[in-house]
């Protein structure tokens, strides 16, 4: 079976649940930026969260490793509950990988050694196995030739693999991307989405913030609307895209589809 | 519309072009040594003035500080007598065999004779410490740091203060003085500023707001207050608090007064690295579940200094510069032994205390200009990684 067929696996109904979040709420200020957030989502789930700028996407992913926190209700991962304990924050960002729009490379480190630091620091992994396990993951997003360059000299789109590299190093059980192609050159954006969709096709535990609508129909399992702090729709890509429940989804699909 | 006047139309709109143009080269005088005199120094009428009344400036100072150092200098002698204007020596410029007699003294001060190899040792080392700790290149630079942080200040402590049971005899240290006391108080000054300076610049950012308030309160109360006035403390105020026998040494209190003045600027300069660095890198850190020591050493510490190494050389050669303010405490530094030693009646003449000045000043001259050529090696090396970004 070639790449290009391998198909998108269904999640098993009794699939365990990796991240629930509970009646989450979350304010800037005065500003309620999350309203009351219930979603779970089970291992091998990828979803897709859509919606328009300001909605509370970014936040609400960012929720999950506590990079902000919640004020309101409760999130778990893998089992263990976000609370003001920093032992349960570290736990749960050893388990969840990250990757940011803006990349976030470290740039006075080479693209193997921003690989290998958190294994080496964090899982207290020999220097030798963190390098090999780089390397393995380097060639995964295909850009193992450039393991000994410094993130500056690499194009936006081989910065942003090396970040999805960086944080599979890492052996997440949940991997967060938050709007991982939009600071991208148009021209760089298919070599990344590429990457992700390998990573689906691989079952990796994915949650997307993205616009890229031809992604969501590819390779989620269910797509999520959110518009001012809420979770508007919440459904499979077919129901999502050709039969959209909420006013707010079919705006925001005539918006956006041409 | 006819075919034809379609065709002009979109001929208005754009002109497209069939093939890509290859690169010419740029007009003539615009480059190389002529281009560039034409652009930097005679641009205008005004610019063209300056840059000759500023060369004809430069010659002149030149020229003067030539024939005042090396054409018109005494270069032997016994005493004043050489050094003051006769039928002979119609002009006279600097003095050197004053110099020549007195170097001992501006370099170690009244340190004993017999003694002095300890201060010989102990510049070595130094030497040692500073090109291994700087020279990127140097073998084993990983034992650098302990050497230079630990081993160096404990050696340099035996060897200059002395220690009876190895047979060391102690030199106190009124009889300090010269290049030693500048050496000691600047290396002291830069090598305990920097790390405190780093910790009370965390400490400030941190979101512990005791550890917050304390780092807060020492940086602005030591930044509100003249360095004078803290040797001044130093010296004067603390004998009054503690008790005579147990008041430290003098030397060290300007030492202790002088590493908390420094850091407090240090801190500040560090601070400002800290903030240039952007917060994807905090949260790529946090997202790695790397822990607060973890995150700052790794990541944004290594960051932040590269990007400070300008101002950090900056408040290092303003530090080793102000180490010359100890002599109004009563500690011999360089600058005070040439004080000294220009009214000595044995070389009295009009050119003695201006060519002890300018031994000064090209002592001074030569590590602040070595400093600042090194920050600016460093720069260029270290931006290696973060081109074309």
């Amino acid at each position: 079976m070639s790449e290009q067929t391998k198909m998108i696996q269904p999640v098993p109904a009794d699939a365990k649940p990796i991240v629930e979040l509970i009646g989450v709420h979350k304010w800037y200020g005065a500003f309620h930026v999350l309203r009351d957030i219930n979603m779970t989502v089970r291992r091998g789930e990828r979803i897709v969260i859509a919606g328009p700028s300001g909605g509370g996407k970014s936040t609400l992913i960012r929720c999950i490793n506590a990079i902000e926190r919640h004020q309101q209700g409760r999130i778990i991962v893998d089992g263990v509950e976000l609370t003001s304990d920093l032992k349960s924050i570290d736990e749960v960002r050893r388990e969840v990988g990250m990757v940011f729009q803006q990349f976030n490379l470290f740039p006075h480190l080479t693209v193997l050694e921003n690989c290998t630091l958190a294994p080496i620091w964090v899982r207290k992994v020999p220097k030798a196995q963190a390098e090999e396990t780089a390397m393995q993951l380097l060639k995964r997003v295909r850009i193992p030739e450039q393991a000994n360059k410094y993130p500056g000299q690499l194009s936006g789109g081989q910065q942003q693999r090396v970040a999805i590299a960086r944080a599979l190093c890492m052996n997440p059980k949940v991997m967060l991307f938050d709007e991982p192609t939009s600071a991208l050159d148009p021209e760089m954006v298919k070599e990344v989405l590429d990457t992700m969709v390998q990573l689906a096709l691989d079952g990796t535990t994915m949650i997307v913030v993205t616009h890229e609508m031809g992604f969501a129909r590819q390779v989620a399992n269910r797509v999520v609307l959110m518009d001012q702090g809420q979770v508007v729709e919440s459904n499979s890509p077919e129901e999502f895209f050709n039969n959209p429940q909420h006013e707010r989804t079919k705006l925001f699909l005539s918006q956006i589809l041409h | 519309m006819t075919m034809a006047e379609g065709e002009l139309a979109r001929a208005e709109i754009a002109f497209v072009r069939g093939a890509y143009v290859a690169p010419l080269p740029p007009p003539p005088g615009t480059t190389g040594a002529i281009g560039w005199m034409r652009a930097n120094l005679f641009s205008s009428v005004f610019n063209s003035i300056l840059t000759v009344v500023m060369l004809v400036f430069v010659v002149w100072l030149g020229v003067e500080i030539v024939n005042f150092l090396i054409r018109d200098a005494v270069w032997t002698g016994a005493d004043r007598a050489a050094c003051i204007v006769s039928p002979e020596h119609p002009r006279v410029g600097a003095c050197w065999p004053f110099v020549w007699e007195r170097l001992n003294y501006f370099i170690y001060g009244s340190y004993p004779v017999a003694e002095r190899w300890r201060v010989d040792i102990f510049f070595a080392m130094l030497a040692v410490g500073v090109v291994w700790i700087l020279w990127l290149d140097s073998p084993r630079r990983d034992l650098a740091a302990g050497y230079f942080f630990v081993v160096l200040p404990i050696c340099s402590f035996v060897l200059l203060h002395g220690m009876q049971t190895i047979g060391l005899p102690i030199v106190d240290t009124s009889l300090w003085g010269g290049v030693l006391v500048t050496i000691v108080v600047a290396a002291v000054g830069i090598v305990v500023s920097l790390p405190l300076g780093i910790l009370l610049a965390l400490g400030r950012r941190s979101d512990m707001p005791a550890v917050r308030i304390l780092s807060v309160i020492f940086i602005e109360f030591v930044r509100g207050v003249p360095l004078i006035t803290v040797l001044f403390m130093a010296s004067v105020m603390l004998p009054l608090f503690v008790p005579e026998d147990l008041s430290p040494d003098k030397l060290l209190r300007a030492l202790i007064g002088i590493a908390l003045f420094a850091s407090a600027y240090m801190a500040e300069v560090v601070r400002a690295g800290l903030q240039a660095i952007p917060r994807g890198q905090y949260e790529a850190g946090n997202a790695l579940a790397l822990k607060y020591w973890q995150r700052m050493g790794l990541i944004i510490l290594p960051q932040a200094l590269r990007v400070t190494i300008p101002n950090i050389v900056n408040t290092t050669i303003g530090l080793f510069k102000d180490t010359t303010l100890v002599f109004i405490v009563g500690i011999f530094d360089l600058l005070k032994t040439i004080e000294a030693a220009r009214i000595d009646p044995k070389w009295a003449s009009p050119v003695t205390s201006a060519t002890g000045y300018a031994v000064g000043a090209i002592f001074y001259w030569v590590f602040c200009y070595s400093m600042s050529r090194y920050a600016r090696h460093m720069e260029t090396r270290l931006s290696a990684g973060r081109e074309r970004r």
